[in-house]
C-alpha cells in the first residue's frame, strides 16, 4: 500500500476545479483511484452477463461489442421499471444543494464527485436519447452520446459512491443519488464491469452462506471459540446453538461480527446477553449473513442474497428474527426484503419480546426486529443488570451509519442503550450526526485496501469530526451498529484521530452487563483490565 | 449563459417588433392559445411518463427517528409512519421547502485551535431557501393578482390581495411589492449561478434561460406598469376577449404587452420539456411521498422476479459431510457409505 500524505498535506492536495468544462475533463485511472475489477471465474459463476477479464488502468476494457446497444437497451429497461430513475432524470434544477453534502467531494473536490454532476454523468446520456430538446440542441443543452469513455467514467464516480443517501436528505426533491448509483452499477454489470471486492463476497456469500466464504464447520468452531472466551471472562459459558428447530428466534448478523476484529467482541456481546436473557433461539450456519454485498451489485443479486433469511425461519419454524449491528444489512431489511422475498412464511409471527411481552408493531409485517431496538426495550423494562462503571474507561461517541440513520431513522434506541451502558458519552458536531451523518467513507463495497487513500479522503468529514471530540473531550472511542463501519473506521480513526478505537454497542453492553451468578468480573471483552480494578484492590 | 440571454432577448425582440408591425393577433392570440395546450397537456404527459414506470420499492429518505417503540419520540414530520403523516411532510416540502431549509455550508479550516489541524465546519446556509420561496411565492402571487385581467367582475379576494400588495404607496400607480420582489429573486438566484463557482460548474443553458425569460417577464410587466404606463382598460378588455374564446382587435395595444405575452408564452410551452417540471414531480418523489413503515406494511414490486438462490437442501448436499462431522444437525442424514 502506498504510503498515506499526512491529514494536513492531504487537505491542501485537493485540487481546484479543473478549467475545462465537465464534458471536456475525464477522470484518470491511476493506481489508488479505482478498485480492482471482480475475476472473470467469479462473474462466470454468478452467471453475470459478460465476464471478462479487463483492466482498469488499461485504454481497452475488452467490452463486448456490441456494449453500447447492450447499455442503451438496459437503460431503457431500467427507465420502465423504476420511476424514481425517471423522475432523477427530469427533475433536478442544479441548484447545487446537495453539493458540498458529499463526503467525497469534499475530500477530493473532484466536481464529477458532486452529487448532482455523479447524476448528470447519465443523465446527459437520457438527455439525448429521451428527450425532445436534447435531440433537437444536442450539447447546448449537455447532451452526449454514450462513448467508451462515458463508460469509464460512469464505472470510476459509480464507485466513489457510497450510497449514503446524505445528498438525498438535503435535495429539495428528494432526488437520492445512490438510487442512480446502484442503477448505474447495475448497468455496469451488463456489460461485465464490476469490482473485486464486491463480487467476492457476492459469490462467498452466495456459496457457503455468508461473505467470507466460511464452511458451516469452521463457522461452527469459531463461534465455539468466541464462547470459550466468554467463559474466560465471565465466567459463564454462553449457549451457542445452530440451524435448531423449533426455536422462536432465528438470529442473523452479519459475518464480519463472526470473523473480523473488533466485530467479534459484538458477537461475544449477543452471545452472552442471549444467554443471560436465557432466549429462546438459534443461530443458522446457512443463513449466516446479515449483510449483502449483493446489493451493491444488481437488485436481484440483493434479493437472491437475501432469500436465506425468510428461508430459513421458515425451515427452522422460527417465530420471528432478530437481526444484529449492520447497516446495509438494515437498509436492505428495512426497505426491500419484504418486497423481494415476502410475505413472510405462514408461520411467523409479529415479533413479541418474551423478556418484557413488548410487540414490535413497527415490525409486523418485515418479522425482523433490530438488536439496538430489542436491548433499549430491554433496558426500559428494567430486565438487565447494568454496571456502567466497567466501560469507565471509555470516552464514547456515537457514529450513525448511514443506512440506519437515513433509511430507517434508528436514531434514538442505540444511543438510549449507550447512555445505559457508559457513564461518558459525547455527540460529535451537530451537522455530522443523526440523519445528518456522514458516512465512514468506504460503505457500499468500498472498504477494499487498494483505495485507501480515497478512504480517507472521503472519511475525512467524519474523521475531522471525531478529531474534534477526541480533542475537546477526550473521546476514545466511537461506537456503531455497522458492521462495514467496524471494519473502516479503524484505519480512519487510526488516521484522522489516533488512539480512538471502535466497538459495536452489543460489545459495550456485555461489558456493563452483570450476569446472574457471575464470579466477579475483571476483564473487558477485549480481555484488558475493568477499570477502577486497582481502586478496588486498594480498598480492600 | 449568454447564448440563453440572447435566445431571450431575440423572443423578446420579435415579440415587440412583430406587434408594432401589426401582427398583434399572432403574438397576443395564436402564442398564448397554443402555449396554454402545450403547457397542459405536456404537463399531463410528463406525468403520465413518470406514472407509467411502477416505484418497485419504498426507499424513504428518513428524516429523523423512526417510529418504534412507544416511548421513543418519532420526527413525525421528517419521518412520518402513516399515509396523513406523509401529506404533512409533503405539505411542509411543497410550501415551505424543507429540505431546503436544512441546508448548510461546509468549509475547511486548516487549522482549528481544537483540532490542532484541519476541521470542516458546518454553517447554517439559508440564503438559497430564503430566496427560493421568495421567488416561488411572489411568482405565485403576481399570477394571482392577473386575475384581475381574466375575470370579470374581479373576485373580492384578488382584489383585496392587491390592496395588500400595494400597501406601501411608492409613486403613483401604486408600487406592487410582489413584483419588485421577484425580480430581485430572480436576480439572486441569477447572481448565485454566476457567483458561485461549484453551482457556475454544474449550470447548463436550460438553468439560465428560464431565468432570463421570468426576467423579462417581470421586467416587461414592470414596465408597462410604470414606464409606458399601457391602458389598462384595454388591455383588460383585450384578454377577456381571448378568455370568453372571442379575441378582439389588437390595435392600438402597447408592443411592450405583446412581448410580455410572448416571453410568458414561451415560458409555458417550454415547461413541460423542462427541469421546470419539477412542480409536478416532486409529488412523485419516492423519497419523500411514502410512508416511513417499511418494516409494517409490506410494498409490492410489480415485476419482482421469481425467487432464484441456493436453498438449504443444496447447501447440505454441498456440506454433508463435514456439517456431520462438525455435529450440526442435518436434515438429510449422511448415508453410509456401501460396502461399510
Ligand atoms: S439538490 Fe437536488 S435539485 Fe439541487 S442540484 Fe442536487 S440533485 Fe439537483
Ligand atoms: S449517496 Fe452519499 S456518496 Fe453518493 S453522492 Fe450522495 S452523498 Fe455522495
Amino acid at each position: 500500500m502506498a504510503k498515506l500524505p499526512t491529514p494536513e498535506e492531504l487537505v491542501a492536495s485537493r485540487p481546484e476545479f479543473p478549467a475545462q468544462s465537465w464534458f471536456d475533463y475525464k477522470p484518470k485511472f491511476e493506481a489508488g483511484s479505482y478498485c480492482y475489477p471482480a475475476q472473470k471465474p467469479t462473474m462466470e459463476l454468478m452467471h453475470m452477463p459478460n465476464p471478462h477479464d479487463w483492466d482498469p488502468a488499461a485504454d481497452d476494457w475488452n467490452l463486448p461489442e456490441n456494449w453500447k446497444e447492450i447499455l442503451c437497451d438496459a437503460f431503457a429497461d431500467r427507465l420502465a421499471k423504476h420511476r424514481s430513475l425517471k423522475l432523477f432524470m427530469d427533475i433536478c434544477v442544479r441548484c447545487g444543494a446537495c453539493a458540498d453534502k458529499c463526503h467525497f467531494f469534499l475530500g477530493t473536490n473532484d466536481p464529477k464527485n458532486m452529487p448532482v454532476l455523479r447524476v448528470e454523468l447519465l443523465r446527459s446520456l437520457y438527455r439525448r436519447d429521451y428527450t425532445l430538446l436534447g435531440k433537437i440542441l444536442g450539447k447546448t443543452i449537455g447532451a452526449r452520446e454514450l462513448d467508451y469513455d462515458i463508460v469509464k467514467e460512469l464505472f470510476f464516480y459509480a464507485y466513489q459512491c457510497t450510497e449514503c443517501r446524505r445528498c438525498s436528505l438535503f435535495c429539495p426533491y428528494g432526488i437520492d443519488t445512490a438510487e442512480i448509483t446502484a442503477i448505474v452499477r447495475e448497468l455496469l454489470h451488463e456489460v461485465g464491469l464490476g469490482i473485486h471486492w464486491i463480487m467476492d463476497p457476492v459469490k462467498n456469500c452466495s456459496l457457503t452462506g455468508n461473505h467470507l466464504g466460511i464452511k458451516p464447520h469452521s463457522y461452527k468452531e469459531i463461534v465455539e471459540m468466541l464462547a470459550d472466551d466468554c467463559e474466560d471472562i465471565v465466567g459463564i459459558r454462553p449457549k451457542t446453538p445452530f440451524n435448531e428447530r423449533g426455536h422462536e428466534i432465528l438470529f442473523i448478523c452479519p459475518s464480519g461480527d463472526v470473523f473480523a476484529d473488533p466485530g467479534i467482541y459484538t458477537f461475544m456481546g449477543y452471545l452472552i446477553l442471549f444467554n443471560e436473557l436465557d432466549l429462546d433461539y438459534t443461530l443458522s450456519t446457512y443463513a449466516s449473513e446479515g449483510g449483502n454485498f449483493g446489493s451493491f451489485t444488481t437488485f436481484n443479486m440483493a434479493k437472491k442474497l437475501n432469500a436465506k433469511m425468510y428461508a430459513e425461519a421458515e425451515r427452522l419454524g422460527c417465530k420471528w428474527i432478530l437481526g444484529g449491528e449492520c447497516g446495509h444489512m438494515w437498509r436492505v431489511i428495512n426497505q426491500y426484503m419484504d418486497t423481494y422475498n415476502g410475505p413472510t412464511p405462514a408461520h411467523m409471527q409479529t415479533p413479541v419480546s418474551p423478556i418484557t411481552g413488548t410487540v414490535f408493531e413497527n415490525a409486523a409485517s418485515t418479522k425482523m426486529v433490530h438488536i439496538a431496538e430489542f436491548e433499549a426495550d430491554l433496558i426500559k423494562h428494567g430486565k438487565l443488570n447494568l454496571d456502567p462503571s466497567r466501560n469507565d474507561d471509555l470516552v464514547c461517541t456515537w457514529h450513525d451509519s448511514c443506512n440506519p440513520a437515513r433509511a430507517m431513522g434508528l436514531l434514538d434506541e442505540p444511543r438510549y442503550v449507550l447512555k445505559h451502558v457508559v457513564n461518558k458519552f459525547y455527540e460529535m458536531p451537530e451537522n455530522t450526526i443523526r440523519e445528518n451523518t456522514f458516512c465512514c467513507g468506504a460503505g457500499s463495497g468500498l472498504n477494499t485496501e487498494e483505495i485507501m487513500e480515497l478512504r480517507m479522503r472521503s472519511g475525512m468529514p467524519r474523521g475531522n469530526a471525531l478529531r474534534y471530540v477526541q480533542q475537546k473531550y477526550g473521546v476514545n472511542r466511537m461506537c456503531c451498529v455497522c458492521a462495514i463501519d467496524r471494519a473502516t473506521l479503524p484505519p480512519l480513526a487510526n488516521y484522522w484521530a489516533p488512539g480512538v478505537t471502535v466497538s459495536g454497542l452489543t460489545e459495550l453492553v456485555a461489558n456493563a452487563l452483570v450476569c446472574k451468578g457471575e464470579p466477579k468480573r475483571t476483564m473487558n471483552l477485549r480481555q484488558e483490565d475493568l477499570p477502577h480494578l486497582d481502586e478496588e484492590e486498594q480498598g480492600e | 449563459m449568454l447564448k440563453s440571454l440572447l435566445v431571450v432577448a431575440l423572443v423578446a425582440a420579435i415579440a415587440w417588433l412583430g406587434a408594432s408591425a401589426g401582427l398583434g393577433s399572432l403574438f397576443g392570440v395564436v402564442l398564448p392559445y397554443v402555449a396554454i395546450a402545450v403547457f397542459l397537456g405536456g404537463v399531463v404527459w410528463r406525468m403520465v411518463y413518470w406514472a407509467k414506470s411502477p416505484v418497485p420499492f419504498a426507499i424513504p429518505t428518513t428524516g429523523g427517528q423512526e417510529k418504534s417503540l412507544d416511548w421513543i419520540k418519532q420526527a413525525k414530520w421528517d419521518c412520518p409512519d402513516t399515509k396523513w403523516g406523509v401529506v404533512k411532510r409533503m405539505i411542509l416540502e411543497v410550501f415551505l421547502f424543507r429540505s431546503l431549509f436544512r441546508n448548510m455550508h461546509a468549509e475547511m479550516k486548516p487549522n482549528d485551535a481544537v483540532n490542532g489541524g484541519p476541521r470542516l465546519v458546518y454553517y447554517s446556509s439559508k440564503w438559497l431557501w430564503v430566496f427560493a420561496l421568495l421567488f416561488h411565492y411572489c411568482f405565485f402571487l403576481v399570477f394571482f393578482r392577473h386575475f384581475r385581467f381574466f375575470m370579470e367582475p374581479v373576485p373580492a379576494c384578488v382584489g383585496f390581495f392587491e390592496m395588500l400588495d400595494g400597501m406601501f404607496q411608492i409613486g403613483a400607480p401604486r408600487f406592487y411589492m410582489t413584483g419588485g420582489l421577484l425580480f430581485c429573486a430572480v436576480l439572486f438566484l441569477l447572481l448565485r449561478r454566476l457567483a458561485n463557482p461549484r453551482v457556475r460548474y454544474i449550470s447548463l443553458f436550460q438553468d439560465y434561460f428560464p431565468l432570463w425569460l421570468i426576467m423579462g417577464i417581470a421586467g416587461s410587466g414592470i414596465c408597462m406598469r410604470y414606464f409606458t404606463k399601457t391602458d389598462i382598460t384595454q388591455v383588460k378588455a383585450y384578454i377577456m376577449g381571448l378568455v370568453q374564446f372571442h379575441p378582439i382587435s389588437a390595435a392600438g395595444i402597447d408592443p411592450v404587452f405583446f412581448m410580455h405575452v410572448a416571453l410568458v408564452s414561451v415560458l409555458l410551452a417550454y415547461f413541460p420539456f423542462s427541469k421546470l417540471t419539477h412542480m409536478a414531480g416532486v409529488f412523485f418523489s419516492p423519497t419523500r411521498n411514502l410512508p416511513c413503515d417499511t418494516r409494517r406494511t409490506r410494498h409490492e414490486n410489480p415485476w419482482n422476479p421469481e425467487k432464484n438462490f441456493l436453498t438449504y437442501p443444496e447447501y447440505e448436499d454441498m456440506y454433508r459431510e463435514a456439517m456431520a462431522d462438525a455435529g450440526l444437525p442435518l436434515d438429510k442424514p449422511l448415508e453410509k457409505k456401501s460396502g461399510e
